[in-house]
């Protein structure tokens, strides 16, 4: 399974997108750093962004590439190895290329200006977020063989978590706003890894204060060890739902 | 050798094998026939386990090959159209095959030095033409010295004589005791290395007989005559 991973790492590696993403990573969190203010701010902005480009880069990127490496996987196909060994190799060496991009990107620059537990838990969640949105392009880009149709897919994924869900959120919020609804809030936390990741890093800083009695609740659940624990385990989660479908998927299909 | 048993296979709606029983034995040339469309490249995706049968079997030396894979090592796989990564070098693609079979201790290269695919190793695949990535397939089908050899239209886009040298190479095989499926539409190549002919239609087997019963059967002296009578004398 190694050896499929280096031959996937060496093709992400020449098409150069991989590189230009670390670069462009490094210069927004040096940039962040450097405009002044606090780390600790630095690290909020940087969290913003960071939910906001890391999945949409991952998913596209791991979409088009799956499409791009069918001839690869044809050809592996027809030797004597598992597909579901040519699937995972294909999933660890894009979701692996992509989180060293990250870690290059922003771990750099985290551990130069503010090395910090929250910095740490940035990365933690960009990485797990990177797994995660590589996890889902490929469920989608198994579920149909047309490659404009999969990146559509993808696409609608990643506007889903990043931004429709959030509307969704606060329109039950306002609906709902005479009824107790903290538990509620949290369970639909847990339900988008996108608003988990930021959470997880929020009640990090100082800022989770201002977030009201839901604030606080949050505060008290995942402000713990074990609340983190918890926070991350939904998380892998996340990773393990879509990949392992997407993985019985492509098992069960022809090729 | 191979034993494929009440074989179906449908994409959709479109029903590709219909029950298909048939066996072949080691050390033949075996030719798979039929009109475009009949399932022939369906029948080699099965035995391969690209494609999944909806129902039946696919023995190989008595043992079923569903959903394994370490069989495959048996076989070397010369697709009709080879894809291949657009930006790997020919040297990159056998280099990588080889790496991953890297338990195979005899390597046959005898394909690549005649065809002398060491002079462009460094083209990239996609800048190759058919023919050329044909003589790739064809090289890294032979190369690991496989016990069933299934090539699919091998001789369709090569120039005559690298389709001699792999008519040469495939009879070579033969006597070396393999099994050998060939899925073709040219009948006078058919005739030159096949032993057998295995006639699908519909996803049925019309007929599969030795060439000289075919012959025999049809009372013509060449081949392609025989068949379109035994096709045309049936409808």
């Amino acid at each position: 399974m190694s050896k499929i991973i280096k031959y996937v790492f060496y093709d992400i590696i020449r098409n150069k997108i991989v590189l230009a993403y670390t670069l462009f990573l490094l210069l927004l969190s040096i940039g962040l750093f450097n405009l002044g203010g606090s780390p600790d701010k630095a690290v909020l902005s940087l969290l913003n962004l960071v939910l906001l480009t890391v999945p949409l880069i991952s998913i596209v990127f791991a979409t088009t590439h799956f499409y791009n490496s069918y001839e690869f996987i044809e050809l592996l196909v027809a030797q004597p190895i598992n597909r579901k060994k040519i699937f995972m190799s294909e999933y660890l060496g894009v979701a692996g290329s992509l989180s060293g991009a990250f870690i290059v990107g922003v771990g750099v620059p985290v551990l130069l200006f503010g090395a910090s537990l929250t910095g740490f838990y940035l990365l933690l969640t960009g990485v797990f977020i990177t797994f995660i949105f590589v996890a889902l392009a490929f469920l989608a880009s198994v579920i149909t063989r047309d490659k404009a149709k999969g990146i559509g897919i993808a696409l609608l994924l990643w506007f889903y978590f990043a931004l429709i869900y959030d509307g969704i959120v606060l329109f039950i919020l306002y609906a709902f706003a005479d009824y107790p609804l903290e538990n509620a809030t949290l369970a639909m936390t847990a339900m988008n890894p996108v608003d988990l990741g930021r959470i997880i890093v929020l009640l990090n800083l100082d800022v989770s204060a201002l977030m009201g009695y839901t604030g606080a609740l949050y505060k008290s659940i995942l402000g713990s060890l074990w609340g983190i624990g918890l926070a991350f385990g939904l998380l892998l989660l996340w990773i393990l739902v879509p990949i392992l479908s997407s993985r019985s998927i492509f098992s069960k299909r022809d090729l | 050798m191979i034993t494929i048993e009440n074989l179906r296979k449908s994409y959709g709606k479109l029903q590709v094998l219909k029950d298909v029983n048939v066996s072949f034995e080691a050390g033949k040339v075996i030719s798979v026939i039929g009109p475009n469309g009949s399932g022939k490249t369906t029948l080699s995706k099965c035995i391969l386990g690209m494609a999944l049968p909806d129902s039946g079997d696919i023995k190989i030396n008595g043992e079923s090959v569903l959903k394994k894979h370490a069989y495959r090592s048996q076989i070397g796989y010369m697709p009709q159209i080879g894809k291949y990564p657009e930006n790997m070098k020919i040297r990159q693609v056998i280099e990588m095959i080889r790496d991953i079979r890297k338990d195979v201790t005899t390597v046959d290269e005898e394909l690549i030095g005649l065809y002398r695919l060491q002079e462009m190793y460094d083209k990239r695949m996609g800048s190759l033409s058919g023919g050329t990535k044909q003589k790739v397939s064809a090289a890294l089908a032979f190369m690991f010295d496989p016990k069933i050899l299934i090539l699919d239209e091998p001789t369709a886009g090569l120039d005559p004589i690298s389709a001699e040298i792999l008519k040469c190479k495939i009879l070579k095989e033969k006597k070396r005791g393999k099994l050998i499926l060939i899925t073709s539409h040219i009948m006078s190549e058919i005739e030159e290395v096949a032993d057998e002919v295995m006639c699908l239609v519909d996803g049925n087997v019309k007929f599969h007989d030795t060439i000289t019963e075919i012959k025999a059967q049809a009372n013509e002296a060449r081949l392609s005559k025989a068949i379109a009578k035994i096709m045309n004398g049936e409808d």
